[in-house]
């Protein structure tokens, strides 16, 4: 219900939006074109119609999945959109598992041994994580690992093999290696946000009764760790991880930008750039409704994760 | 003589000098203060103490392009870090370009913070309809991550420095409203507000003379914090193009020029506008780091 209004609202907003930059006949038609000439191409486009149908008929066709024509390309906005879609999701899950990859242990061992220099200097540095502008940080990456290092690529997808019909960088060596630097940049952010609540979650359960009661009965630390308190600070883990998902997507538009990634956020620049209105609507509509969808499934998946929940909205 | 009849100076515990006190108990906030008022002096005498005016066309030599840093250029001074494409040196380039950034990120998280607090506090007087309805429109905004929100407006509005800083208030009213909101709504109940009621203070008094005050230590705290994110985010966007027009570049557009010539190894167009972009929000959130600290009484010991 809510995920409808919010649905209709921002259709609504885009709409109006794009229609109060300017007059599209400016750009579609050559400035030579006489009166009667215009005047065919306004009804042809559905202009002279007032604006609430203009909008009836634009929701009209967004349910049919036409997002009108891309003026660049040619192409249906949509199907633009969708051949790009594959590479940001290959690189918004990289830097996901990026981000547990790294993040889990360090605020693991932050969470553990609180008092060390080794964890001082990782709290310190997720500081930095946050603070540091992506874009900067990919820029400095390229200069060292790909200008005086030479050991990573710096820009594009590099070779790609092909799994259900889609093109996927992470399945050969040399995609690989390009997929590696755009991933961890996009992790920055992430990796401090893990390593912070693992450690906070860390720190939270050693002091449970349950984890003093596996200590008494005498179980080895590695498994009172692994066990008792890992598993339980992966909750709030995983459904920040998930929530953020969508922030990734939406930011990889600067890291796509940096590397030159071929991906959706690269597209939505280039579009805005070049005025190619109808991308630009469709991009920012895809976005919406992907929001709306990861915030409904991070909701299933938390219910089904922590059984107090369930009980909680069966209870009220 | 005189030193007799001065009065002993007593230290009175004002709750501002007791702020004070505890604020600078922090080495590492008061370095970072330190840093940041610095860099806000070099910002403000930018047309003063740099050696070019990097938008004065007239000075740049197209010869003195891409100079390695310390070398002396055509206008017979030292480019201590050297020279973008156009012969601009870079430390006066870094120096008005930090003045946009300072500008347009504490310009637009005050403007921000005005409405933001303005919605909060309404939000949390009237109650009721106003405040789901006002607060809906906040939670929807925080779903939405800010450089998508961002992209969006100034998609839709056009480039220029007026445009980023519309864009980045409408995308940070909202935590300043949950903010305010969430002291006013405890500070409502206070004594000193029934007291404004049975005076029958109008409401505009009451909200911005009684309220305001009493919910000013979080708001300061999250202020702190958005100035750095709001520098960060237009650097962003003007690293993307989208942002502040090219004739009067900001940190970002600056590293976007470099960034097609460090491929080449010509590191210093991208490297040193960056550190000064760095050092500029890494000091302002360490400040904004310790104020919560010092100015949340849960935290105290």
């Amino acid at each position: 219900m809510q995920s409808g209004f919010v649905l209709v609202a921002m259709s609504l907003l885009v709409f109006l939006g794009v229609y109060a930059v300017g007059d599209p006949i400016e750009i579609l038609i050559s400035p030579d074109a006489d009166q009667e000439e215009k005047e065919r191409a306004i009804r042809a486009l559905g202009l002279d119609l007032p604006l609430w149908q203009q909008y009836l008929v634009f929701v009209s066709r967004a349910l049919q999945g036409d997002l009108g024509r891309s003026f660049v390309f040619n192409e249906p906005a949509i199907q633009l959109i969708l051949q790009r879609m594959p590479a940001t999701l290959e690189l918004a899950f990289g830097s996901m598992i990026i981000a547990i990859i790294i993040g889990l242990p360090l605020g693991l061992y932050a969470g553990l041994k609180p008092d060390t220099v080794a964890s001082k200097t990782i709290m310190a540095s997720s500081i930095l994580g946050f603070s540091l502008p992506t874009f900067w940080v990919g820029l400095m990456l390229i200069m060292v690992f790909a200008v005086q290092l030479g050991w990573l690529p710096s820009t594009g997808r590099g070779d790609t093999a092909v799994l259900f019909g889609i093109p996927w960088s992470f399945l050969t060596p040399d995609g690989l290696s390009h997929i590696l630097m755009p991933a961890f940049n996009l992790a920055l952010f992430k990796i401090s946000l893990v390593i912070r609540l693992t450690r906070a979650g860390v720190r939270e359960t050693m002091l449970m009764d349950y984890v003093k009661f596996a200590r008494a009965k005498g179980l080895s630390p590695t498994r009172v760790t692994f066990v008792h308190v890992f598993k339980n600070i992966l909750i709030p883990v995983v459904t920040v991880l998930g929530l953020e998902l969508g922030g990734t997507i939406a930011f990889s538009v600067v890291t796509e930008t940096v590397f030159a990634w071929p991906g959706m956020g690269k597209l939505i620049i280039d579009s805005i750039n070049v005025l190619d209105r109808p991308v630009i609507v469709a991009y920012l509509l895809m976005i919406v409704v992907m929001f709306i969808v990861i915030n409904l499934i991070v909701d299933i998946v938390y219910t089904l994760l922590d059984p107090r929940v369930r009980l909680e909205t069966k209870g009220t | 003589m005189s030193t007799t009849t001065k009065t002993p100076v007593v230290a009175v515990e004002t709750p501002f000098r007791r702020f004070v006190s505890e604020f600078a108990a922090s080495k590492i906030a008061m370095v970072a203060l330190a840093v940041f008022v610095f860099i806000a002096l070099i910002a403000i005498f930018a047309p003063w103490i740099a050696p070019q005016n990097p938008y004065d066309l007239a000075v740049l030599d197209i010869m003195d392009g891409r100079l390695e840093p310390g070398a002396i250029g055509g206008g017979g001074y030292v480019h201590w870090l050297g020279t973008d494409d156009q012969g601009r040196d870079m430390l006066s380039g870094i120096m008005y370009g930090l003045r946009i950034s300072l500008l347009v990120g504490c310009g637009s998280a005050l403007l921000a913070c005005l409405f933001g607090a303005t919605m909060g506090m309404i939000a949390a007087y009237a109650g009721g309809k106003t405040d789901s309805s006002i607060m809906r429109v906040v939670d929807l905004q925080l779903s939405f991550p800010a450089i998508l929100a961002a992209l969006m407006i100034l998609a839709f509005l056009g480039k220029g420095i007026m445009n980023v800083v519309i864009a980045i208030i409408i995308v940070e009213w909202a935590y300043y409203a949950r903010t305010v909101r969430g002291s006013a709504l405890v500070e409502r109940n206070r004594e000193y507000m029934e007291a404004a009621r049975c005076l029958a203070l109008p409401p505009r008094i009451a909200l911005f003379n009684h309220l305001l005050p009493n919910c000013l230590p979080p708001l300061i705290v999250v202020g702190t914090m958005q100035i750095a994110r709001a520098i960060a985010l237009e650097a962003t966007l003007s690293f993307l193009g989208l942002g502040v027009p090219i004739t009067e570049p900001s940190l970002g557009l600056l590293i976007a020029n470099g960034f097609e010539y460090m491929l080449s190894g010509k590191y210093w167009i991208s490297f040193y506008p960056g550190i000064a972009l760095l050092v500029t929000i890494v000091s302002i959130n360490l400040v904004g780091d310790h104020l919560r600290d010092v100015l949340n009484p849960r935290l105290k010991k």
